[in-house]
């Protein structure tokens, strides 16, 4: 009898042939399906994006923010600054949005870093507070009232509106799938293990060398820059922006953190299930306006108190299912 | 003069903020919790009084007679049913459980109240006005508010160091787990701390709905506010507190003489210095 060390399993190269045919048929939306159908798949994948990222901090690194709105904002003005003042294809304007969110993220980071725990979430917001405010004094961005791209801009996009709407599909596509790509190669990486060390034991894993304070650093920045330029393509789906929606708590960080914790905080597969659930929750009760999310918070509740790993993680626990599988198992065979 | 005038109302604003804060303070102080729904209860708070006036007709002032007892009674339940199951070395459970409340909070009351707003008339106590200085007036609201902020503080600490209650309080925030060998039953004694706590916001409450109109989605701001007073001041001491709530009042009232957009965006600039300058707060409790 021979031993085997492996990450993946039956289920998790099952997972892997699917997530390939669903990602090519989704590449193939724009010919098969409407502007409608190209539109709720692309909020779908800016949900994906902010989950996974959120989870990548709070559920890997115990960076528990209520403040990622402020990086959506960020990347969103970025965006409009970009093609509105300098004339910029909104398209290039993107990675551009990521970068400078990540640079921003650098002094606040040195800010928020101070306070423990709790604190941290709250000092985060109390930042995006400030910037939101910020914004809304600046005029030549529209000022409190907010701000539309116009016509000829969107242009630059996409000549007519197929392309337009087409491209960016494939730009939410692409950032909602490279979230998964990216925190799922992270995760099998060194420094996913290192992330994997902190999140099960800070203490027993700063004692064997793992430098905790400048890991979750990189983190907390990769993570803005990512978020940044998710916003940015918010403001492309949206093409009107004001500080209010951009910086808001609510829609870019309450309801993704309810989908995290829903679907199983420190999984990858939990913020895809959680995000699938939140859009089936709000197409079927989003007409009842807030006692929709008045359930959408008892959900939330409830599950942190009764079931803390979320769907996801009952789902693993009780019948060892991965699909991204970032761990190593021991099996037992002849070989 | 007008400037002096202006920072003078920012002292006493600052009042207001350090009640929005003590309950905070206290609750972090026994138990590490930070309660996320904290403002959105203020402004519940502030709905419930203005319930009692319609109902009653009891005058504002006297409605706290009302509010008081029964929202403590409410922070005993919350404690003991929901927010004693979230406590333990992960901060997570209790910041997402407590983030939960928030929007139940805030939905519940656009639910019940529309979100048209609301304002408490405390008829002539909010007119009177007597001159300090030649030139320089004060209302008597304001003033009555710092005076009750003084005198919640001054009744904290009290409580907090001379009363059989808070040495409870100040052995299951030191050690939770000695203290129960000692006979201490944490789980109570928790809900006794969110008691006082939920006391302190429905004070809190009320002051807030007579001073200004409310609706049901300002909790995230009172929030912020009495967070940026407990950090400026210093965790864990009350009267630096106090101290935090009056430099923030006074903060965003030199923003608004600026420009009027400012107001509340110089008093986060006032916490990120502090922050930036002195992480600890002003008046840490180490130091003394």
């Amino acid at each position: 009898m021979s031993t085997k060390v492996s990450r993946s399993n039956a289920s998790s190269r099952i997972a892997g042939i699917a997530a390939c045919c669903i990602a090519a048929v989704l590449v193939a939306a724009p010919w098969w399906g409407s502007i409608a159908t190209e539109r709720l798949i692309g909020e779908f994948m800016v949900y994906l994006a902010l989950a996974t990222l959120w989870n990548l901090l709070a559920g890997y690194t115990g960076l528990v923010s209520v403040g990622q709105q402020a990086f959506v904002g960020i990347g969103a003005y970025t965006l409009i600054s970009l093609a509105l003042l300098a004339g910029w294809n909104p398209i290039f304007a993107v990675p551009i949005a990521g970068l400078v969110a990540a640079i921003i993220a650098i002094p606040i980071g040195k800010l928020v870093f101070r306070l423990q725990g709790a604190y941290f979430a709250i000092g985060t917001w109390v930042i995006a507070e400030a910037i939101r405010l910020f914004v809304a004094q600046i005029t030549m961005l529209g000022g409190g009232s907010g701000i539309s791209l116009p016509t000829d801009i969107m242009k630059m996009v996409g000549e007519t509106k197929f392309w337009r709407e087409a491209t960016i599909y494939w730009l939410a596509l692409a950032l909602g799938l490279g979230a998964l790509a990216l925190v799922y190669s992270l995760l099998r990486s060194k420094l996913g293990l290192a992330l994997t060390a902190i999140r099960d034991n800070e203490l027993a894993s700063e004692s064997l060398g793992v430098r905790i304070e400048r890991i979750k650093f990189t983190v907390y920045v990769l993570v803005a820059g990512m978020t940044g330029m998710v916003g940015s393509l918010i403001e492309l789906q949206k093409v009107r922006m004001s500080p209010d929606a951009g910086f808001s708590v609510n829609d870019w960080t309450a309801f993704v953190i309810f989908i995290v914790v829903i679907g199983g905080i420190g999984t990858i597969e939990g913020p895809i299930i959680g995000t699938l659930l939140y859009f089936v929750l709000r197409e079927f009760l989003a007409d009842l306006g807030s006692i929709y999310l008045m359930i959408l918070g008892t959900l939330a509740i409830v599950v942190m108190l009764f079931a803390p790993k979320g769907i996801w993680g009952f789902v693993k626990d009780k019948f060892g299912i991965t699909l991204f599988p970032t761990s190593y198992h021991v099996k037992l065979g002849d070989d | 003069m007008e400037q002096f005038n202006a920072i003078l109302q920012g002292v006493l604003v600052g009042g207001l903020y350090a009640l929005f804060a003590a309950g905070l303070s206290l609750i972090f102080g026994v138990m590490r919790l930070v309660n996320i729904s904290h403002g959105d209860l203020i402004v519940a708070a502030a709905y419930l009084s203005w319930s009692v006036v319609q109902v009653t007709g009891l005058h504002p002032l006297l409605c706290v007679i009302i509010a008081v007892p029964v929202a403590a009674g409410f922070g005993y339940i919350v404690q003991r049913g929901i927010l004693n199951r979230t406590l333990g070395k992960d901060i997570l459970p209790p910041l997402l459980v407590t983030f939960g409340l928030s929007v139940i909070i805030q939905n519940g009351l656009l639910q019940s109240f529309s979100a048209d707003s609301r304002k408490l008339d405390a008829g002539w106590l909010e007119t009177k006005s007597f001159e300090l200085l030649p030139g320089v007036a004060v209302g008597l609201f304001p003033v009555m508010i710092f005076a009750a902020a003084v005198a919640t503080i001054w009744a904290l600490q009290h409580m907090f160091y001379k009363t059989k209650l808070g040495r409870a309080f100040r052995a299951t925030s030191d050690d939770s787990e000695i203290a129960q060998l000692m006979g201490l039953d944490n789980r109570k004694v928790y809900a006794q701390a969110m008691a006082i706590c939920f006391a302190v916001v429905a004070l809190a409450g009320v002051f807030f709905a007579i001073r200004a109109n409310f609706d049901p989605f300002m909790g995230p701001g009172r929030l912020i506010f009495g967070f940026e007073a407990v950090i400026i001041g210093g965790l864990g001491n009350l009267w630096g507190t106090l101290a935090g709530g009056v430099i923030l009042g006074v903060a965003q009232a030199i923003g608004a003489q600026l420009d009027p957009g400012w107001q509340v965006l110089a008093g986060h600039v006032a916490f990120i210095i502090v922050l930036a300058l002195r992480p600890r707060g002003l008046f840490p409790r180490t130091s003394e």
